[in-house]
């Protein structure tokens, strides 16, 4: 709870600097104050969970290590964002406070133990992202983003809602521990308002997790969004969801696996081919990573088809390998789109030879996303393949191997274009030690994480 | 530390230290130095080394604990041959760039290369080969497509796709196989000790079977493979032909047989057809071919072809056999794509119709080629006969009609090696090329070595065939048919 409080005043804190026009001292009290909001949840570790509140929230383990690993990605964004921030020259503060701000729904949704504090932290989460992903008022892309982001985003919620409440309908309880005596004492005797109210929620989650068939706000909205803000929402919204999502279905639903098993597989198989195939027509790195990200919901969602504490620790695992690449995916394209002006591939021609250090980070970052042994990508996939195949899921993984190959080929492309094509210019990229020391971390923790994985799965 | 491990850890050192070495002379310098202490540390594994079946230098550290993956690498008489090979051909290969000016890259590549080849062949956990399996495809890819000519991208892009697809049912596979076993071990020794019902091994020996054969590459899932040795630079044609395709030779001796042996049973047969249709197709188009390159990467897969047909017929000479040939194959055509590579570098062609009467202006470089040839041919005194007997002797056990088409593997060979040696270097002396300059320098180093140990190891073959034999004995009477 000490981290929800500190982030709630750090961002009012925020806000005030701005009003003062201390615009230096942003980002390093941003960032002292997520060091704090760390050390707040780092406390909880040892302890024995409880429910907190009347049953609305309990931080367990994997509550406290998806937390920290959200606390951690958006440090490294908002370092990486410093720049672009700055740039728009008006209301910068607001920017490091809305982050803030999102930052707490996401905590709080990674650690929620009663339907209320899903919907609050869910909202929480996305109201602020809409804000970010149309904050560039001039831009129609960015508007755009954050009209469709908006009605997809309530229109989910209707869906999520809508399925609690059918829940409550027949439980007569919010309470995830109440959820679960219920499905577990009844077992025989389900309510259909239950099973209603289950497929609504993961029609409603799908939605937010960016699953096909419910995708289709993903592409344009990560493409119009401000490059920095997509790397938010692609990496820190992207996880808690996936944490609220592994929670529920963790905590109350598995008994019930054999009526959403099919549903969810039929999901999972759509979102990994819908996701690849459109990936490979991109002519766009942006929009090309935003079909991969769709893909690789695709992946992260085996995990909730293998619940058990194999699939936990893979999607630890895969959330932060996925992360970090995008972190550095993302950080270079804003890059290449500053000074080169062009999000095509064409772009980043000749990269290779002109900034060799940025070009290979970014290759190691591609072959990481494709799933290349030696990079946490790998890691993640070898995870969640096993987990899969726990399952028994043998067919899913033959599907998944053809899209593994298929994700080669476009992750490939970029590195094609950077090393094999030649560059009309001689421009060199200008890239602030700021950014370089971002990408070198997210490197590290890369190759740290596929060389050593045990550094992480032993967390959980 | 273990010695092995430091032999696993060195070549990726070099290979990041290499990209600090700014200039490009001292790279080229500091890869061979640290290539030749590999192949000296190597050494003591090969006095050291004691020829019973048991699996020696052996070292297991826990490497995923929640996945029980172990890191455990160890040698055995089949290992320890191609642990040399990759070890002394990577020194030779290094030491042949010195003509041209190659970035230090290159040999921050060809070293990381190493490590995965090497990872490979000592590998005794599934997780740990597959591992090194998909490392090496990496540097190769960069090494062909950022040096090779022609329509390098398209080509190369190609082979890494294809690749990549072979393995990752390979992956698919191992997660299975680690699933059946009692402590969900990715063991060699639990994988082999598994008893499988034989419509699910037929599934696993397919899904292994495709990752080998497009790496070998067996006849039909050889497409990638000539465009990519032709347009490939020359060291990188080097790894690929003297040491990458022997993983995939080598895994099927280590991985594919000894796990789904009902799965062998079942389709054995059908993969020793495919080898020796491959090596007959190969002969007849590499007889065909108008560019030297050309004609190296078509009898390549012919001999690859005897190799994979002497494995499936499992028994002592046929496997025996293909270890030697591994090697033997492994020096004889780095010999000659460094002999293509010396004459495109002098002539600027290596199309056949341009060449001819090489041998009154380069005599040294004949000699070397001649041998070449003769070993590529499988005369007697040169490494290729000891290996091709015992292979055909192998596969002559297990079916006669297979040897009688598997032994046209010499008449073809005889046909297009000696065309490829005439049309270069006999014939009329084409003016352009009357006072082109013979080998010299280091382009004598590395033909002496190589030509030297392709008729060492026809004389005394000895060495290699000792160092094999209880291993593969016992691998056979583990396995049997």
């Amino acid at each position: 709870m000490g981290a929800i409080i500190t982030l709630s005043l750090l961002a009012i804190l925020i806000l005030y600097l701005g009003l003062y026009k201390a615009e230096k001292a942003l980002l390093p009290v941003t960032l002292i104050g997520l060091a704090l909001a760390l050390i707040f949840e780092l406390r909880l570790w040892g302890e024995n969970p409880e429910p907190l509140f009347h049953g609305m929230v309990l931080f367990d383990r994997f509550s406290v290590v998806f937390s920290i690993a959200c606390i951690v990605l958006s440090g490294l964004i908002v370092s990486l964002s410093k720049e672009f921030f700055h740039s728009l020259k008006a209301h910068v503060a607001e920017y490091y406070a809305l982050v803030i701000f999102s930052l707490i729904g996401a905590i709080a949704i990674t650690s929620y133990h009663n339907f209320a504090m899903l919907f609050v932290g869910i909202e929480i989460m996305s109201v602020a992202v809409y804000i970010l992903s149309g904050i560039r008022k001039v831009d129609t892309y960015s508007n755009e983003a954050a009209l469709k982001y908006f009605i997809m985003g309530a229109f989910s919620t209707g869906f999520l809602l809508f399925g609690i409440a059918l829940m409550y309908g027949a439980t007569g309880s919010f309470d995830l521990s109440i959820l679960r005596d219920y499905v577990t004492d009844n077992t025989s005797s389900i309510s259909p308002l239950f099973y209603a109210g289950i497929s609504l929620l993961l029609i409603g989650l799908c939605f937010k997790v960016g699953a096909a068939p419910f995708h289709f706000w993903t592409p344009d909205v990560y493409d119009g969004a401000p490059t920095m803000i997509t790397t938010y929402m692609s990496t820190v919204v992207k996880v808690a969801s996936f944490a609220a999502f592994f929670r529920l279905f963790d905590f109350v639903l598995t008994p019930l696996d054999a009526y959403w098993t099919p549903v969810l597989l039929t999901i999972v198989v759509i979102t990994l081919f819908v996701g690849n195939i459109t990936a490979v027509m991109q002519n766009s790195f942006k929009r090309m990573l935003a079909y991969s990200s769709v893909s690789h919901a695709g992946y992260m969602l085996f995990a909730i088809l293998a619940i058990g504490p194999l699939a936990s620790n893979g999607l630890l695992v895969y959330s932060i390998a996925y992360s970090l690449a995008s972190i550095i995916g993302f950080g270079a394209l804003y890059i290449v789109k500053r000074d080169v002006g062009s999000e095509l591939f064409e772009s980043f021609n000749g990269l290779g030879r002109k900034n060799p250090l940025f070009a290979g980070l970014l290759t190691v970052a591609m072959l990481s996303l494709a799933g290349i042994p030696f990079t946490a990508g790998f890691i993640g996939k070898f995870m969640m393949f096993s987990a899969a195949m726990s399952q028994y899921h043998i067919l899913l993984l033959i599907l998944a191997a053809f899209n593994a190959v298929i994700g080669v080929f476009y992750y490939l492309r970029v590195v094609v274009h950077m090393y094999f094509k030649n560059a009309e210019d001689e421009f060199v990229l200008q890239i602030s030690p700021m950014h370089m020391t971002i990408f070198v971390i997210a490197f590290i923790g890369t190759l740290v994480l596929g060389v050593y994985p045990d550094v992480l799965t032993s967390l959980m | 530390m273990d010695k092995l491990f430091i032999l696993l850890l060195l070549p990726v050192v070099s290979s990041v230290v290499l990209l600090f070495v700014k200039n490009i002379k001292g790279a080229k310098w500091f890869a061979l130095v640290a290539s030749f202490i590999v192949l000296a540390l190597t050494l003591p594994f090969l006095f050291s080394f004691n020829p019973t079946a048991e699996v020696q230098f052996e070292q297991s550290w826990q490497w995923i604990s929640s996945l029980n993956i172990n890191f455990h690498i160890g040698v055995d008489g089949i290992s320890l041959p191609l642990v040399l090979l990759t070890n002394a051909l990577t020194p030779l290969i290094i030491l042949s760039t010195f003509g041209k000016n190659y970035s230090r890259h290159l040999y921050s590549l060809i070293l990381l290369m190493q490590m995965g080849l090497l990872l490979v062949f000592v590998a005794l956990d599934a997780f740990t080969f597959y591992v090194g399996w998909e490392l090496a495809l990496i540097p190769i890819y960069f090494i062909c497509a950022l040096w090779g000519d022609g329509d390098r991208i398209r080509i190369n892009l190609k082979f890494f796709i294809y690749t990549f697809f072979g393995s990752i049912f390979m992956l698919v596979a191992i997660i299975f196989l680690a699933q059946q076993t009692p402590e969900n071990s990715f063991e060699w020794a639990s994988f082999t000790a598994l008893n499988l019902s034989s419509p699910v091994q037929g599934w696993l020996f397919w899904a292994f079977f495709l990752a080998f054969a497009i790496k070998i590459p067996i006849f039909p899932f050889h497409t990638w493979q000539p465009a990519t040795y032709t347009h490939a630079p020359t060291p990188g044609t080097m790894l690929l032909a003297g040491i990458m395709l022997k993983m995939g030779t080598f895994a099927l001796i280590r991985w594919l047989i000894p796990i789904v042996p009902a799965g062998v049973t079942a389709y054995g047969h059908l993969a020793l057809l495919l080898s020796v249709i491959g090596l007959v197709y190969a002969s007849i188009i590499a007889f065909k071919q108008h560019n030297a390159k050309k004609v190296i990467a078509y009898s390549s897969i012919a001999h690859v072809g005897l190799i994979s047909a002497g494995i499936f017929s499992w028994n002592q000479a046929g496997i025996q056999g293909a270890i030697f040939q591994m090697i033997s194959h492994g020096l004889s055509v780095v010999g000659l794509f460094f002999i293509i590579d010396i004459i495109q570098r002098r002539t600027g062609s290596i199309e056949l119709a341009d060449l001819g009467g090489l041998a009154s202006a380069m005599p040294k470089l004949a000699i070397a080629f001649l041998v070449l040839v003769m070993a590529a041919v499988g005369l007697p005194l040169t490494s290729s006969f000891v290996g091709e007997f015992l292979l055909l002797k192998g596969v002559y056990t297990e079916n006669v009609w297979f040897a009688v088409f598997a032994g046209l593997t010499i008449i073809f060979s005889a046909v297009y090696m000696l065309r490829l040696f005439q049309k270069c270097m006999l014939g009329s002396v084409n003016p352009k090329w009357a006072h082109v300059e013979d080998i010299k320098g280091f382009e004598t180093v590395v033909l002496i070595v190589v030509v030297f140990f392709v008729v060492y190891l026809g004389i005394l073959p000895g060495g290699i065939l000792n160092i094999s034999e209880a291993s593969v004995a016992n691998l056979l009477e583990q396995v049997s048919f």
